[in-house]
């Protein structure tokens, strides 16, 4: 057993993107700060979604709040998230078979949740993006974009650790320390020195885990009522379109397309699953063809693109505390003080909500523990306060290699710490989504990567067309001579190779399953992996 | 569930499995360490620049367009079209006056000849290379191949053309600059060659240059438009008669197969297969028995032949090799599968100098342990950097043949009488 001798402020539980946002605001309002992830940062819902930087507007017509919310914090993100956002904007499609009547009611729903929506020539549309269903009779213009959440969350988890937040991950909370009716810290189980419980002390304990906040909840002794639904979505090969595109009609299956660096993802199915199964989602080949047959609705030259990758996450939908049925699910965001709702001190759940409020859910959350603790005076400055990498920048130089380019777009302003001066700088680990041997030094040495996993959260490395055929070796010999034991990174690599496959497998088929195949080949039995003993597996 | 019938990709690009055979065989890649190779400056940048066209990088112009790559992809992925498409499509260099010269074949052609003997004996002295190396940076190792003072086209109208007609079967002959401006020996090798088999020999009514100059410099517009006029021309031939439009340089031949169609978009598929190389139609007509060839009995050469990497491309490499082992007193060496480095204009350029002799290497030495009588290729910007580079003499395989033809006795074979 440990004992962390620091005494906190505040102990975040979750690194998704609201826990990191929790975590930023507690630190920049100057609390004393530790946020705890029981896996890696994104592992959960923050790293398995479209990516979308919604301008409301699907929530316009039946959701007016959340609209609302959504444009405001699409605003918002664009100036200090500008390096994980591309300003693409996007598309309310009508097709033949839609009313077009709809569009007017969206329009006006638009209009007065303060969204920008102007209808437009379907020709136009169609010049604007010429992937779009070429049938189409109508068109909404409005100001949705693309979001890169693994950046956003580290660009949180940056700026709280540049201020002061202490970060644990692979930390499981397993247990409380409490007095009476307080919450007074947590109980973890390091998952990375084999199971070694660790103790830390706080004066409040923010749970904001996402789905697995409902255990957390029940663990602490109180109820949060939460609905696992999942997500199904599937990755292209590249960009097909440039601009999101939406259909214009009430929200349904796989109805947005968005672009997303080098590919795009359509999405998403929604399906309520049992708790038991939030820890291993996959896809189903009924979800695919669902997926697949909307999606050429929206650009029908899907039918002809390759499809890298089939993924679900798992959305947590909150019952109203005002029915405890579970019938009446909230939209917005939900933020929990236990002392007033149960009578339990120190202890507070953010949950509900989405990525693009992940900000809001953290200022809320923030203003409940400053409140708790009496430090109510600071005001919050995430609303303005650019996030590390998406500060202005007076240099405009651009680099001169793709790789440098690639890695810029991801890093942003911190791109200046990756080191290119020499060749083997330079010189490529990841060549589909060019990622250099620099890059893979940087986010190990400063992006808490200790693990392909985290390599690829962080820097994009095998998520490119090849699924880490050829990158996760190279990856795996830099992380070799930080870490010398070579056996966890032998399994890291089969780890990592059998957690592509799980993505390529629902969509296994022409291409695809020739690469797949060709890559079990080499690490399977040119590499000799199949007579590893399997060990548990890396998240 | 249909679904895995009908996704699959109809992206060449993404038919890729990243095996990454292309990079192990791109002569440039382990030379230039600039040059990302063509795997990642094909199918995998093509996803970045579908992004965004920023994301181009002018590294692409290392890129010799040998197509080793394409001849070695498993997949039938065209790496090299992407690369040249890329470059045509984004690059932000123009060309230069250095690049134009070098690419308007047809222009300097025509003004060399007329004055050849000036110009010959200019482009070889010391101080006029000193300049071009100063002011266009064409690389003063360098030699210019000598102009000839009458075009063969010229002296094709005065002395050949009556001749031909009196052939039943007969074929059109791409000429091509080199042969026009340079070396119509070769093209007359070609009249000798055929004629005695029984074959003649004509013009295209307009012939322009093929345009591999012009698309490897980024003139697009000027390649086009010579591309319009020989494929005029060609639909012409065949609808007249000819049986074949046969070129003796393989770079010509290859750039009216195939870049017409897959880097200049224009629709060749109706002739495509009538554009072939000399050494390839001739040595089908042998094969099927419709000519026969004899050649004299003292002729006795220790030949080594180098496959030019179009040659490989168009997999017409067999063709020439076949019919020079058909010379009984021919010894021959077939040289590796290296490129010779020069790639058309790129190596004429003074930055590209260094690269294109350490690419060529292999090559080189190669041929100077063999010592052949002589190298023999089928294309001509092989036959200059291996000239220059070994100081071996190189000739076209036709050249070889018809130096090697007992010409009455091939007349005499294929019932030919005057």
């Amino acid at each position: 057993m440990k004992q962390l001798d620091k005494h906190y402020d505040v102990i975040v539980i979750g690194g998704g993107a609201t826990g990191a946002g929790t975590a930023r605001d507690c630190a920049l309002r100057g609390l004393n700060v530790l946020l705890v992830e029981r896996f890696d940062f994104t592992h959960g819902a923050t790293g398995r979604n479209h990516g979308l930087l919604h301008s409301g507007a699907r929530y316009a017509v039946t959701d007016r709040e959340s609209a609302t919310e959504c444009i405001e914090e699409n605003m918002i993100l664009r100036r200090i998230a500008s390096n994980c956002v591309e300003e693409t904007g996007g598309l309310f499609i009508t097709l033949p078979e839609d009313a077009l009547g709809y569009q007017k009611t969206f329009i006006d729903s638009c209009l007065a949740a303060g969204i920008e929506a102007e209808a437009i020539d379907p020709a136009l549309a169609r010049r604007l993006e010429p992937s779009v269903n070429p049938s189409l009779i109508g068109a909404v213009k409005v100001p949705d974009g693309a979001i890169d959440p693994f950046r956003l969350t580290m660009a949180n988890v940056t700026d709280a650790r540049m201020h002061g937040a202490d970060i644990l991950t692979y930390h499981e909370v397993t247990d409380y320390i409490r007095t009476g009716n307080r919450i007074e810290g947590v109980v973890m189980r390091n998952h990375r020195s084999g199971g070694e419980e660790v103790r830390a002390t706080a004066d409040v304990v923010v749970n904001a885990a996402g789905i697995w906040g409902h255990l957390l909840a029940e663990k602490a002794g109180v109820s949060v009522k939460m609905f696992p639904a999942k997500g199904s979505l599937l990755v292209f090969g590249h960009r097909v379109n440039n601009i999101v595109i939406n259909r214009c009609r009430k929200p349904a299956n796989a109805d947005i397309l968005v672009p997303g660096d080098t590919v795009c993802v359509i999405g998403t199915t929604s399906d309520r699953v049992p708790f038991d199964s939030v820890d291993r989602m996959e896809v189903t080949p009924d979800e695919v063809d669902v997926l697949l047959r909307e999606g050429t609705m929206l650009a029908p030259s899907l039918a002809t693109t390759r499809i890298l990758r089939a993924y679900a996450g798992v959305r947590p939908l909150v019952a109203s505390d005002d029915d405890p049925s579970g019938r009446s699910i909230s939209r917005g965001i939900v933020c929990l003080d236990h002392a007033q709702r149960d009578g339990l001190e120190g202890f507070i759940t953010i949950t509900g909500g989405k990525l693009m409020t992940y900000r809001l859910m953290a200022e809320w959350a923030t203003d409940m523990v400053c409140r708790k603790l009496g430090r109510e005076g600071v005001k919050c400055v995430t609303a303005e306060r650019p996030l590390p990498g998406s500060e202005k920048s007076e240099d405009t130089a651009k680099p001169a290699t793709a790789g440098g380019k690639a890695s810029a777009g991801r890093h942003g302003t911190l791109a200046a710490n990756i080191a290119s001066a020499n060749e083997l700088d330079r010189a490529l680990v990841c060549e589909c989504e060019e990622v250099s041997v620099g890059e893979i030094e940087y986010a190990i040495k400063n992006l808490h990567a200790d693990n392909l996993l985290n390599l690829r959260r962080r820097t994009r490395l095998g998520m490119g067309t090849c699924q880490g055929q050829l990158c996760v070796c190279r990856a795996a010999a830099i992380l070799e001579k930080h870490d010398s034991c070579t056996e966890r990174h032998l399994q890291g690599i089969r780890s990592f190779v059998n957690e592509r496959w799980k993505g390529m497998r629902p969509v296994a088929w022409g291409d695809n399953l020739a690469e797949a195949q060709f890559m079990a080949w080499m690490y399977g039995s040119v590499a000799g992996l199949d007579s590893l003993n399997p060990t548990e597996e890396m998240k | 569930m249909d679904f895995q019938k009908e996704n699959i990709s109809r992206h060449n690009f993404e038919q890729c499995t990243k095996c990454t055979i292309c990079t192990t065989v791109c002569p440039v890649t382990p030379i230039n360490t600039r040059y990302p190779g063509p795997k990642q400056a094909g199918p995998d940048g093509e996803r970045y620049r579908l992004k965004n066209p920023e994301f181009f990088d002018e590294a692409l112009k290392y890129c010799l367009n040998c197509k080793r790559c394409e001849v070695a992809c498993p997949s039938d992925v065209r790496i090299g079209d992407l690369i040249l498409a890329a470059r045509l499509s984004y690059s932000a260099h123009k060309p230069s006056l250095r690049d134009t010269m070098l690419a308007e074949t047809d222009i300097m052609g025509s003004i060399a000849t007329l004055a050849a003997p000036v110009v010959n004996t200019s482009l070889a002295l010391k101080p006029v290379k000193y300049i071009m190396e100063r002011t266009l940076h064409i690389d003063s190792h360098r030699q210019f191949p000598k102009y000839a003072s009458t075009k063969f086209e010229t002296w094709y109208r005065r002395n050949a053309e009556a001749g031909q007609k009196k052939y039943s079967r007969y074929v059109s002959y791409f000429h091509g600059c080199y042969v026009n401006y340079n070396y119509p020996a070769l093209g007359k090798a070609l009249i000798g060659l055929y004629n005695a088999a029984g074959i003649g020999v004509r013009m295209l009514e307009r012939e322009r240059c093929c345009g591999v100059a012009k698309i490897a410099n980024g003139l697009v517009k000027e390649a086009t438009r010579d591309a319009e006029i020989n494929l005029t021309s060609i639909r012409k031939a065949a609808e007249d008669g000819s049986e074949a439009v046969v070129a003796t340089s393989s770079t010509c031949c290859f750039t009216m197969r195939d870049e017409y169609e897959h880097v200049l978009g224009l629709d060749n598929s109706d002739v495509r297969r009538s554009i072939t190389l000399a050494t390839a139609y001739l040595s089908r007509l042998v094969e099927r028995g419709e000519v026969k060839l004899v050649f004299r009995k003292d002729y006795r050469r220790r030949i080594a032949y180098h496959t030019p990497c179009h040659m490989e491309r168009m997999g017409f490499g067999s063709y020439s090799v076949e019919l020079l082992r058909s010379i009984p007193g021919v010894e021959l060496t077939v040289l590796g599968p290296n490129c010779c480095g020069i790639a058309g204009t790129y190596g004429f350029k003074q930055e590209n100098y260094a690269t294109s002799q350490a690419i060529g290497s292999k090559l080189f030495a190669e041929i100077e342990r063999e010592q052949p009588d002589f190298v023999a290729t089928d294309c001509e910007t092989c036959k200059w950097q291996i000239e220059m580079s070994t100081g071996a003499k190189v000739l076209n395989p036709i050249e070889v043949l018809f130096e090697a033809l007992d010409v009455e006795a091939t007349r005499r074979a294929n019932n030919l009488t005057d």
